[in-house]
């Protein structure tokens, strides 16, 4: 069983919540709890926070990569060059409109949507 | 009502009046960002028990795409947990600044803990912005008004959406697993304080087709620290010069 502990490793009802248990509530809740146990003990512009912060946001960057150019599923239905389209595009209206994620998001939105409409029509 | 009256209706009212945070854009945004949760762990084949559990316990939804992705690649607990545990660093941080704002003249610490798993960065901007007009003694009902209902509410909205979803066709239900993406690349650019963070977004994903082919299972893990790393220096290197 040591051999692949994943998602969907175990095959049994239980085992998904023991892993999202695992490997999410602990290791995302023991960053809140620290930080009520240490509130005035840690440096905020110490070069540990200022790095855990850039790591943290790259974390993030590489798994909106991932749905952007290696998705599966559904995702991977809708062409490349539209997902990227409308990656673009929902970041530009964004910085162009002054800074408004919704603005953006109905930017993208509205290329995948625009794509399926040609795609059904075409 | 604000000053007089016992003190159980005044607490009523400080919650209250955290709870029509609920109707501002923030909240408006996160639904939306939820939306895409319940789309993109449809896709991942997880059930809508799982992903609404997932939104109640994890509360981070960096952690939870992280988890999501990682139930789809196969990524074995401890790397998962080890990913996770890099994505949600940013929270202690956070808590750490909110504490100060929060704490009353007897607010007890097992409060604090209990409210500080609502703590991710809708709340947190809510809450920073807003309780300095708030009295201390109500703080943490104030704050309690806001992020209990968002995260409940959340948890409710992707177990409807994730079902409501089966009357969708596929290319739809993409479409709504799109959402995650574009929210996220633009809140990050939006509340990325420094520079370093901002070349961070760039960074992770520019690393990551590197990373995909070098260490398949743990792109996600070696994209985060290399780019993550590499746009530390790169921000200490541009200020550096704009100081000089």
């Amino acid at each position: 069983m040591s051999e692949d502990l994943s998602y969907y490793g175990i095959a049994a009802d239980w085992w998904p919540f023991a892993f999202i248990l695992l490997a999410g509530w602990l290791p995302t809740d023991i960053w809140r709890t620290l930080g009520v146990l240490s509130s005035g003990k840690l440096d905020e512009h110490s070069p540990v926070a200022a790095i855990s912060r850039t790591v943290a946001t790259a974390l993030v960057s590489a798994v909106i990569g991932q749905l952007v150019f290696y998705p599966t599923g559904s995702l991977a239905d809708i062409p490349a060059i539209v997902r990227i389209g409308a990656m673009a595009a929902g970041f530009g209206v964004y910085l162009g409109v002054g800074r408004r994620i919704l603005a953006g998001i109905a930017a993208a939105e509205l290329v995948i949507f625009g794509w399926i409409a040609f795609s059904l029509w075409a | 009502m604000r000053t007089d009256g016992p003190p159980d209706r005044r607490g009523l009212y400080w919650f209250a009046q955290g709870a029509k945070g609920l109707m501002t854009p923030p909240a408006f945004i996160l639904f939306s960002a939820f939306v895409g949760i319940a789309g993109l762990s449809r896709e991942a084949g997880l059930t809508w028990i799982e992903a609404a559990f997932m939104t109640a316990t994890i509360w981070a939804l960096p952690a939870q795409i992280i988890l999501v992705g990682a139930s789809v690649a196969g990524t074995s607990l401890l790397a998962t947990a080890f990913a996770v545990l890099l994505s949600s660093v940013r929270l202690m941080p956070m808590v750490v600044a909110l504490m100060p704002e929060l704490r009353g003249p007897r607010t007890r610490t097992p409060t604090l803990l209990f409210l500080s798993h609502f703590v991710a960065i809708t709340g947190w901007v809510f809450a920073m912005e807003r309780l300095t007009d708030v009295p201390r003694a109500y703080r943490t009902t104030y704050f309690a008004g806001f992020a209990v209902p968002l995260t409940v509410l959340n948890t409710i909205l992707v177990a409807v959406v994730f079902n409501l979803m089966d009357n969708l066709p596929a290319l739809a239900t993409g479409a709504l697993a799109f959402l995650t993406p574009v929210y996220f690349f633009c809140s990050l650019y939006g509340s990325a304080r420094e520079l370093s963070g901002r070349i961070a977004l760039f960074s992770g994903m520019a690393v990551l087709p590197i990373a995909h082919a070098l260490a398949p299972g743990f792109e996600i893990l070696v994209a985060g620290l290399l780019g993550g790393a590499g746009a530390y220096f790169a921000g200490r290197i541009a200020e550096g010069r704009r100081l000089r």
